[in-house]
């Protein structure tokens, strides 16, 4: 704070300029980087004429949402919404336990094995089996058209468990489990009564890290999932954004209103789709930009 | 002798063991979920020396030593795969690498706290947009009939362009639309070690009336240094593993010729069109050639800047 002040103090003059043309610059790179976001809700609200006679750049023209209407009344996309929150749900569960139980003992300097499995780890990290072998491997634990394939595979990201152990490490002294373990504790108590009440920050980290993951993920599903009403929401856009699939449209009788609709309905489903994780942002930014700073830490 | 020590360090074990037991307990699954997902298919790797197809066991078929190779070293795609790859991940890495550099460096310069917290905020977003919907939305942009892009250039008289189905737009497009979606992301570990920069540096700076240029050169530029070697490093590592998964979504045969790398190639081959062996040899080829690379950049980097990754 305090340093701040005197940058401000010894402001010299030309610096104002050098503001004024700073800002400019990231105001307009701010900008550009927003529009496709602005394009894409306008277009889905605007009227099917409009679209039509393509005269939108930038605002809506005219107001419909008969577009969300169609999204909504489809039974496919709804069900690929559910399993996407399955997916992210579950998924995310699993993610956290696993990674928070395993960082922490990893990040107790005492335990015996902390070295050789943070090896073994970090291994798999530069050199892996690849596509194929995973692969065969996911198909003949009979995950193939099951919902596992979508969380199991994935189940603990080395990273991750990188972070979490720094945050063990760098916020936990070790004072307190020995101190715990005098006064009787075991490593379990100490993990769940006093460890974990004290990681509410980074178990925010790693819950938006795992479930935006999950909520984004398609290759899995493109990979291991063949039945359609397993897909997530991902696949299902995939259909409508670049395979151009007219599933949505059927029972349209006027030809002009598909063709309008035909547009209109990707850019309605983008914002269905995309909804949850722009309103949540804004509120959890700080753990994913605490998250990021966790890892840039090198022991 | 000897098995008097033998006995004595199996003691040791046994009673760390005993008395870490409970740690072990919360380590395991992580234990075991890396030796069935990691080190499983490791050892799965094996059929790229096999002949191994559906309905076989890993353990049950037959040796094909290094057939596999020769096919994937004397094919037409392999000159075309290595270069693919190369020049894909070169240049992203050119393009994008000082993007978010000065990005961070002008955000750093901007006075205003809270315009700069809207834009930090505005520039994270596109890292969130699902890849799915970042290449929907690139297609359904730039699509040559009711895309804006085209719109406009039909304003202007031009012909309207297929840009997702012209060769020529392929790199372009690839690499953009990835700094589009990360350049601010990237930015974070810059701002992190631009917080770290000793704040007396900069008093001592314009008490001898240094510029505001001066000081983002002499002072800022070098306290970034240490960060972006280190991510060059990566990055330079990891030159050999272009990720599969956007350039899918791009692709089409009309752009093969310059989007197909090599992962997308073990993709098709090895999945598609389920020859196994043959997909794992390629995948083996790519991730030996690319642990080399690492190795090699980092045992430079530690020669010449003392900075190393392990």
């Amino acid at each position: 704070m305090i340093e701040m002040n005197v940058r401000k103090e010894l402001k010299r003059p030309g610096s104002g300029l050098w503001d004024i043309a700073i800002e400019i610059i990231m105001i307009a790179i701010a900008l550009l980087t927003l529009y496709p976001f602005i394009y894409i809700i306008s277009m889905s609200i605007s009227e099917p004429d409009a679209v039509l006679a393509q005269e939108i750049w930038l605002l809506p023209k005219g107001f419909s949402l008969g577009s969300y209407d169609l999204v909504f009344e489809n039974k496919e996309i709804w069900i690929s919404y559910g399993n996407t929150i399955w997916y992210t749900i579950v998924g995310t569960s699993i993610n956290v336990v696993l990674t928070l139980a395993g960082a922490y003992a990893l990040s107790r300097k005492e335990f015996f094995a902390r070295n050789a499995i943070m090896m073994y780890i970090a291994v798999t990290m530069f050199f892996n089996g690849g596509l194929i072998p995973t692969f065969i491997l996911v198909n003949s634990l009979g995950m193939y058209n099951s919902r596992w394939a979508m969380v199991i595979p994935g189940a603990v990201s080395a990273w991750n468990l990188i972070i979490a152990r720094t945050y063990f490490q760098t916020s936990i002294p070790d004072s307190l489990p020995e101190s715990a373990k005098l006064d009787g504790a075991t490593d379990l108590g100490i993990f769940f009564r006093i460890v974990l009440p004290l990681s509410t920050p980074i178990i925010a980290v790693l819950i938006v890290f795992y479930a935006v993951g999950h909520w984004n993920a398609w290759f899995n599903a493109m990979l291991y999932l063949s039945d359609s009403t397993l897909h997530p929401l991902q696949l299902f856009l995939r259909k409508i954004l670049l395979m151009n699939s007219p599933d949505l449209l059927q029972g349209m009788e006027d030809a002009f209103e598909r063709v309008a609709y035909a547009i209109q309905l990707k850019y309605a489903s983008i914002v269905v789709a995309t909804l949850p994780i722009i309103c949540i942002y804004p509120f959890v930014q700080k753990y994913f930009v605490k998250g990021v700073m966790l890892g840039a830490i090198k022991e | 002798m000897k098995k008097g020590n033998g006995n004595k360090s199996c003691n040791r074990i046994k009673k760390y063991i005993i008395r870490d037991r409970y740690l072990i307990l919360l380590v395991a699954p992580v234990v075991i979920y890396y030796f069935v997902f990691h080190y499983i298919p490791m050892y799965g790797a094996v059929i790229a020396f096999k002949d191994f197809s559906a309905g076989q066991t890993i353990w049950g078929s037959e040796w094909a030593g290094l057939k596999w190779f020769q096919e994937f070293f004397r094919s037409v795609y392999f000159g075309r795969l290595i270069s693919n790859t190369l020049i894909l991940s070169s240049l992203s890495l050119v393009f994008s690498f000082p993007v978010s550099i000065i990005f961070a460096l002008l955000l750093n310069e901007i006075r205003r706290k809270a315009l700069k917290r809207v834009i930090q905020t505005v520039s994270y977003l596109p890292h969130f947009i699902s890849l799915v919907v970042m290449v929907g939305m690139m297609s359904n942009f730039l699509s040559p009939s009711d895309g804006v892009v085209n719109q406009i250039l039909k304003n202007f008289g031009m012909q309207p362009i297929d840009f997702m189905g012209e060769s020529a737009w392929f790199r372009p497009l690839y690499i953009g639309s990835g700094i589009w979606q990360s350049f601010g992301w990237n930015s974070i570990i810059y701002m992190a070690a631009l917080i770290a920069i000793d704040p007396n540096l900069y008093e001592a700076a314009r008490i001898d009336g240094c510029s505001r240029w001066q000081e983002m050169l002499h002072i800022t530029i070098p306290g970034l240094m240490p960060t972006a070697v280190m991510l060059l490093i990566l990055a330079l590592g990891n030159l050999m593993n272009v990720g599969f998964e956007k350039i899918i979504l791009m692709y089409s045969p009309a752009t093969y010729d310059v989007a197909d790398v090599i992962s997308t190639y073990v993709y098709r081959r090895g999945i598609l069109s389920a020859q196994y062996s043959f997909g794992a040899a390629v995948g083996l080829f790519n991730s030996v050639i690319n642990f080399i690379l690492l190795l090699s950049i980092n045992k430079i980097s530690k020669l010449y800047t003392q900075i190393s990754l392990w």
